[in-house]
């Protein structure tokens, strides 16, 4: 990202990121291109708060933004993940071995009221 | 990942950010394309500008003012979005005010009355959103995210204008005339502001889902929208062949490209005027640019 930053002469690019309520996620919004920091946070300000709109912003010069992107599972490792889990067909065998023998899901609820 | 894959990648409703490879060609298409929803943004706010002072109340004339305000900010975010593709700021306003590059048919006419202010927020906003609302959907993400905050206040501008118009509706004989003169004098450049009919199979701007939907998409949209809302206030639409048929499909008489492709070629009633003022400005306010910029190195 770094490369793009300025877009010309002197000016800098800042990345505007966007509370809408207290306690939500902040979230990218757009950029601002400005000369320096003050200025930014007065365009930011303008242009992703002046109707009430936001609770609060962080203005971030772009090269102080550092891109990670490279998330490869070559060896598709479900073990860690809620997906790695399937676990219906196995309970149905479960229930199936089970037989007769353990008390329905109804009948504990049933005992338990 | 080569033109085809890449081709297929967006057609299957993938995103593409600034930082992604792309083929040369969608790049250019979106630089022509976001460059000129820039510039109609910016020349946008000049019809309207011309009535803030002359805005019948305090509370039109803030209003007013703030949706130039909003206008003008969308500009600057669009231009942004064009620069991270690589064609700077500078750039795009020497090619407007050069005339080498385009903005829409609406903005190259005069506005007569406070009649045509209404017509403008209302209807044109309205044509304007059914375009930007679709966009939100668009290929490349970054132009698809700033469309969130430009629809949200687009839609504060429709029921400005509505309300104007309304307030129009509900006075004197003279009013309601001024609201249907406006009416009579916008109604062809609305019917030509989603453009011709093309397909969108042959539209490059759909085949690359920069745009999702096609031009009679939009319009028939627009028309369901909007011609009943204009029906129920006793106006009347210019066009005696309007008439939604059986199944759903809106005839109306064909707009008249001729003027379309002349005005937005640089030939409109109030086009040259327009970028006068914009090549005034920006050589009257370099000084400011220079010296902001000269202070913070």
């Amino acid at each position: 990202m770094g490369a793009l930053s300025r877009a010309r002469g002197s000016s800098l690019i800042f990345e505007v990121f966007r509370q809408e309520k207290k306690g939500a996620a902040f979230a990218h919004a757009g950029s601002v291109e400005a000369p320096d920091a003050t200025f930014a946070h007065a365009y930011a300000h303008e242009q992703y708060g002046r109707r009430q709109e936001s609770e609060a912003l962080w203005v971030v010069p772009r090269d102080a933004i550092h891109e990670v992107h490279d998330f490869h599972d070559e060896l598709h490792q479900t073990y860690h993940r809620v997906d790695g889990y399937p676990l219906k067909e196995k309970l149905r065998l479960a229930r199936e071995r089970a037989g007769g023998t353990a008390k329905s899901v109804d009948a504990l609820s049933a005992g338990g009221g | 990942m080569d033109e085809q894959r890449f081709l297929e990648y967006v057609q299957s409703g993938g995103q593409v950010e600034t930082t992604d490879r792309m083929p040369d060609d969608y790049r250019s298409k979106l630089v022509k394309f976001i460059e000129m929803h820039g510039n109609s943004e910016l020349m946008g706010v000049l019809p309207e500008r011309e009535w803030i002072l002359r805005a019948p109340t305090l509370q039109r004339k803030l209003a007013l003012t703030a949706k130039v305000q909003d206008e003008v900010g969308h500009s600057q975010l669009i231009y942004r979005v064009v620069e991270d593709l690589g064609k700077p700021r500078e750039q795009c306003l020497a090619d407007l005010i050069s005339g080498k590059s385009k903005f829409h048919n609406v903005f190259h006419y005069p506005t007569k009355t406070w009649g045509d202010v209404g017509v403008i927020a209302w209807l044109v906003d309205a044509a304007a959103i059914i375009s930007q609302k679709a966009l939100l959907k668009c290929s490349y993400a970054p132009y698809a995210r700033i469309m969130k905050k430009i629809c949200w206040e687009e839609s504060f501008h429709i029921l400005h204008g509505r309300d104007v118009v309304l307030t129009m509706m509900n006075g004197t004989d003279e009013q309601r005339e001024l609201v249907q003169e406006a009416l009579n004098r916008w109604w062809g450049p609305l019917m030509q502001f989603h453009g011709n009919p093309i397909s969108k199979e042959d539209d490059p701007m759909y085949i690359w889902r920069i745009k999702s939907q096609g031009n009679e998409e939009a319009r028939q949209q627009f028309l369901d929208g909007y011609v009943p809302q204009i029906w129920e206030l006793g106006l009347t639409v210019p066009d005696p062949k309007l008439r939604k048929s059986d199944d759903g499909v809106w005839e109306y008489s064909e707009p008249d490209w001729d003027e379309l492709k002349h005005v937005v070629t640089g030939h409109g009633p109030k086009t040259q005027e327009r970028l006068e003022f914009r090549r005034k400005f920006l050589e009257q306010e370099a000084w400011v640019r220079s010296v902001v910029l000269a202070e913070a190195a």
